[in-house]
C-alpha cells in the first residue's frame, strides 16, 4: 500500500505492528473489545466507549466527537446491540487514518533526501537507523547525515548506528552549522552514487521559533542541491505524547511542511491514539512504526492493521 | 492555545448572564467546559472525573463575587482545587550524610542525561560537591553525552563503558564518591519501559546496591493519558520520591503532572525548562495549576485585580482596547494598576503566551524602564496623552526636561506606544497572535 514490499515483507510488518498492540490490547482498547459484546446499547455504553477512546490519548474533543458519529450512524441504520457498533466502529477509526494514503518517497530519483524532524527525546536518531536499514534491506545504497550538531554525543549515536547497519555517515563536529553537514553530506552522496540519504537533525520544541527556522534553512539548502529535496521531511512522534502531539504536529507542518509521521514507542502500553486527531485536522499519513529498542523493530504503517489490532480479542487470558 | 478555559467559560456565561449566584444547570454547562479542558491537558480521565465532582460540589450555589464575573467566579473555583492536588513546593532531601544518592529513572527519551546534568549543577550552586554516574549502557552514545555534559560543566563522570552491568556501576560509583568525598552522586539511568520486566529489575537491583535517597522520576511533559501507569509502576517498583517534569518550555499543558500527584501522590520536585545546563527550576503548583488550564497565571491576576483594579475602570479599558482607542492616557493608568500588582517581569510570565518573553528580560530593566514611562506621560499634558502624534521637537523638549529623561527616550516611548497600538489591533486574532509571538522570538 505504501510502496511496493513483497508479501512476505507485508505479513511480516503486520505481525510486527499487531505484537506491539497487544500490550495496547490489553490495556484500555481490550476493554473497548470487551465492550461490543456486552449486549443492549444504552446511553452508559456511549458514555463508556467515549471514555476509553480518551484514554487512548484520542483527546477529549476527537472522542466526543467520534462516538457522537458513530451514534449518529447507530441510530440511522437502527442498531440495537453493543456487537453491531463493533464494525462501525472500526470503520470510522480506520477511515480516519485513512483519508492520506500518499506513497512515501515515490518515483525513481538519483537521490532521495528524507529530512528527520521532531521534538526532543522522540526517538529520531533510533528511527533513523532503522530507516536506514529498512530501506537497505530493499537493495537502495544509504547513507546517513548527522545534522544534530547541538546534543551532546548525537553524533556519535548516529555513527553507532550506521556501523550497526553498515551505512556511511556523513558527520561534521559538534557545534557545526547543520546546513553544512547537509551540503556536505548530499555532496557526498551524489559523488558516491547513494541513492538515499536521510537526515537527522537535533530535536527542537515545535515552540522554538528560531530552531524552526533553522529546519527551514536545510530544507532549502536541500532544495538547491537535488530537485525538489527534502522528497520527504518526517516528524518523529513519540506514542506516550497525549494532547500536545497534535500542537507538535500543526506547528511542525505550517513551519516546515512535514509530509508525514514516524510513529515511535508503540511497544509501550501507550496507544498513540493522538494519530487520530493528527490524520483527522492535518492530514498527514502515517508511515512507519517504531516498536521496540532493536533494529527490526520498524514496520510500515497500515492503517487497517492498526485500527484491527486494537480491537482483537485476546483469545488466551488477560 | 489561546482559546482558554475562561475564555470558554465566558461564552458559556453569557448566554446565562446577569446571575448572583451559580445555579446548578449553568454549573453543569460550565462543568463540561472543565472537563474537556482538563482533558485536553492530558490530565488522567479519572482524574478529571473525581475533580469535576468535587468542583461541581463547592460551585453550585456559591456566591459569585461582585468583582468577579461567573466564568472568573468558577475558573478561580478550579484553580484553587488544582493548587490544592498539586501540592506543595517540595525541595529535594538533603539531610543525613554523604553522600546523597540520587537515582534518575524513566521512560526512554524523557530527558534523564540532560537533567542529570542539570541537577548536578544546581547541587553545587547549592555547595554540594556532585558526581555524575553514567549507568545507561544500552542507548548508543548515552555515556559520550554524560561525559561530554560533565566536561562542558567541570562535574566529574564515573562511567566504565558499555559493558559492565548498570547496578555494578552504580554500586562503584557510590563507592568511589564516599572514597573521594562527593557529597552528592547523580546515577544516570537508560530509560525503560515500565512492563519490561528485566530492565525494572536492574533498576531494583541498583536502588538494593546503592540504597539511594532520592528516586527522581524523569517525565516528559508531554505525556498523555498513560503518565499514571508509567508512574505507577515505577512507584511500586522502586518507591519513587519525586517528579521532575521535562520540556516545560514546549507549550505542553502538563497535566501528567497532576494525574501522577493525585493518583500515587509522589511530589513534583523540578521543571526542566530548556536545554540549557541551568534551565531546572523549582516546581510551584500555581503556576502548574494554571498552565494546565492553558491561561498562564490568570489567576493570580484576577485575584490581584480583585484587590487591586477598579473593575469598571477595566471594563472601560477593555472597551477602548477593542475599539482601538487606547491612548496614552490609558497606558499610564494601566501601569499605575499593574504597579500595584508587582513586578512588571512577574506579570508578564503570567500572562497566556507571553511567559517565555518575560523570562528573557531582566527584571531591572522592565521596572526602572517603566518608572521612565511613567514619568514621562506624567510630564504630558492630557492634549498629548490623547493625541501622540502632535508631539513635535519643541514639545518633546519640555517633556524631556519635566520627566529628567532625553529626548530620545521620549521618542523611544512613542515608538514603542504606536507600535503596541499596532500590536494590539493584530491581538484581536488568534492568527495574529501567532505572528506577533514569531516576532518577539525573533
Amino acid at each position: 500500500m505504501f510502496w511496493r514490499r513483497n508479501k512476505e515483507q507485508k505479513q511480516e510488518d503486520d505481525a510486527k505492528i499487531e505484537e506491539s498492540l497487544v500490550k495496547t490490547k490489553r490495556g484500555f482498547f481490550n476493554r473497548i473489545a470487551g465492550l461490543f459484546t456486552a449486549g443492549d446499547i444504552t446511553p452508559a455504553f456511549w458514555d463508556e466507549l467515549e471514555e476509553l477512546l480518551i484514554f487512548a490519548d484520542v483527546g477529549g474533543n476527537t472522542s466526543v466527537d467520534l462516538v457522537e458519529k458513530v451514534r449518529e450512524a447507530a441510530e440511522k441504520q437502527g442498531l440495537k446491540k453493543t456487537i453491531e457498533v463493533e464494525a462501525l466502529f472500526k470503520q470510522y477509526l480506520a477511515a480516519l487514518l485513512k483519508r492520506n494514503t500518499r506513497a512515501f518517497a515515490e518515483g525513481p530519483r538519483m537521490l532521495t533526501v528524507i529530512l528527520v524532524v521532531g521534538v526532543n527525546g522522540s526517538g529520531k536518531t533510533t528511527s533513523i537507523g532503522k530507516l536506514g536499514k529498512w530501506y537497505k534491506d530493499q537493495g537502495r545504497k544509504v547513507a546517513l547525515g548527522a545534522a544534530d550538531t547541538f546534543r551532546a554525543a548525537a553524533i556519535d549515536q548516529l555513527k553507532i548506528w550506521g556501523e550497526r547497519i553498515d551505512v556511511p555517515v556523513f558527520a561534521s563536529q559538534s557545534g557545526a552549522d547543520p546546513g553544512a553537514v547537509v551540503y556536505d553530506s548530499i555532496r557526498a552522496c551524489i559523488a558516491r552514487e547513494i541513492d538515499t540519504l536521510i537526515i537527522d537533525t537535533a530535536g527542537r520544541l515545535h515552540t522554538k521559533f528560531n530552531l524552526m527556522q533553522e529546519v527551514t534553512k536545510l530544507r532549502s539548502v536541500a532544495a538547491k542541491q537535488v530537485h525538489r529535496a527534502p522528497h520527504e521531511t518526517l516528524l518523529v512522534l513519540d506514542a506516550t505524547t497525549g494532547q500536545n502531539g497534535l500542537t507538535q504536529a500543526k506547528v511542525f507542518k505550517e513551519a516546515v511542511e512535514i509530509t508525514g509521521l514516524i510513529l515511535t514507542k508503540l511497544d509501550g502500553t501507550s496507544k498513540g491514539g493522538i494519530v487520530f486527531s493528527i490524520s483527522q485536522e492535518l492530514n498527514l499519513p502515517i508511515y512507519f512504526v517504531g516498536t521496540g529498542e532493536d533494529i527490526t523493530d520498524f514496520a510500515a504503517f497500515d492503517p487497517d492493521v492498526f485500527v484491527e489490532g486494537l480491537f482483537k480479542r485476546e483469545t488466551q487470558g488477560v | 492555545m489561546f482559546d482558554t478555559l475562561q475564555e470558554k467559560l465566558q461564552q458559556t456565561f453569557d448566554r446565562l448572564a446577569g446571575k448572583g449566584k451559580l445555579a446548578e444547570a449553568d454549573v453543569d454547562t460550565a462543568m463540561r467546559d472543565v472537563r474537556l479542558a482538563l482533558l485536553e491537558a492530558d490530565v488522567n480521565y479519572k482524574v478529571v472525573k473525581d475533580f469535576v465532582a468535587r468542583v461541581r460540589e463547592r460551585s453550585v450555589g456559591a456566591e459569585v463575587m461582585r468583582s468577579l464575573s461567573p466564568a472568573q467566579q468558577v475558573v478561580k473555583i478550579v484553580n484553587e482545587e488544582l493548587v490544592a492536588l498539586l501540592g506543595e513546593v517540595a525541595r529535594l532531601d538533603l539531610s543525613g550524610n554523604s553522600p546523597h544518592v540520587m537515582l534518575l529513572v524513566g521512560l526512554q527519551g524523557s530527558g534523564k542525561t540532560t537533567t542529570a546534568a542539570k541537577l548536578a549543577l544546581q547541587l553545587r550552586r547549592q555547595g554540594q560537591r556532585p558526581l555524575m554516574v553514567a549507568a545507561d549502557t544500552r542507548r548508543p552514545a548515552a555515556i559520550t553525552q554524560l561525559e561530554v555534559l560533565g566536561k562542558q560543566l567541570d562535574i566529574p563522570v564515573h562511567s566504565e563503558g558499555s559493558q559492565v552491568a548498570p547496578p555494578v556501576i552504580c554500586a562503584n560509583g557510590v563507592q568511589k564518591a564516599r572514597a573521594s568525598a562527593y557529597t552528592a552522586v547523580i546515577l544516570d539511568t537508560g530509560g525503560r519501559l515500565s512492563i519490561d520486566d528485566e530492565l525494572m529489575r536492574e533498576l531494583e537491583e541498583i536502588c538494593k546496591r546503592t540504597n539511594p535517597q532520592e528516586v527522581l522520576l524523569v517525565l516528559d511533559a508531554m505525556t498523555g493519558q498513560e503518565a499514571v501507569r508509567v508512574a505507577e509502576d515505577f512507584h511500586k517498583r522502586l518507591k519513587v520520591t519525586g517528579l521532575i517534569l521535562t520540556k516545560l518550555d514546549g507549550d505542553a499543558r502538563g497535566g501528567a503532572a497532576l494525574s501522577i500527584r493525585a493518583v500515587t501522590g509522589i511530589p513534583i520536585k523540578f521543571v526542566g525548562v530548556g536545554e540549557k545546563t541551568d534551565a531546572l527550576e523549582p516546581f510551584y503548583p500555581d503556576r502548574m495549576a494554571s498552565r494546565i488550564l492553558g491561561m498562564g497565571d490568570v489567576l493570580t491576576l484576577i485575584e490581584k485585580a480583585q484587590e487591586n483594579v477598579d473593575r469598571e475602570e477595566s471594563v472601560k479599558l477593555q472597551r477602548k482596547l477593542q475599539e482601538n482607542k487606547f491612548d496614552l492616557d490609558d497606558f499610564l493608568k494601566q501601569l499605575q494598576q499593574i504597579k500595584k500588582m508587582g513586578s512588571i517581569t512577574h506579570l508578564m510570565e503570567m500572562i497566556p503566551g507571553f511567559s517565555q518573553m518575560a523570562k528573557e528580560i531582566p527584571e531591572e530593566v522592565t521596572d526602572s524602564h517603566l518608572k521612565r514611562v511613567e514619568a514621562i506621560i506624567r510630564s504630558m499634558n492630557m492634549t498629548e496623552r490623547r493625541d501622540p502624534n502632535i508631539m513635535n521637537a519643541s514639545r518633546k523638549r519640555r517633556v524631556a526636561k519635566g520627566s529628567g529623561t532625553t529626548v530620545p527616550d521620549v521618542n523611544e516611548l512613542l515608538t514603542e506606544f504606536k507600535q503596541m497600538q499596532r500590536m494590539m489591533k493584530q491581538m484581536r486574532t488568534p492568527r495574529g497572535m501567532r505572528n506577533l509571538m514569531n516576532m518577539f522570538k525573533q
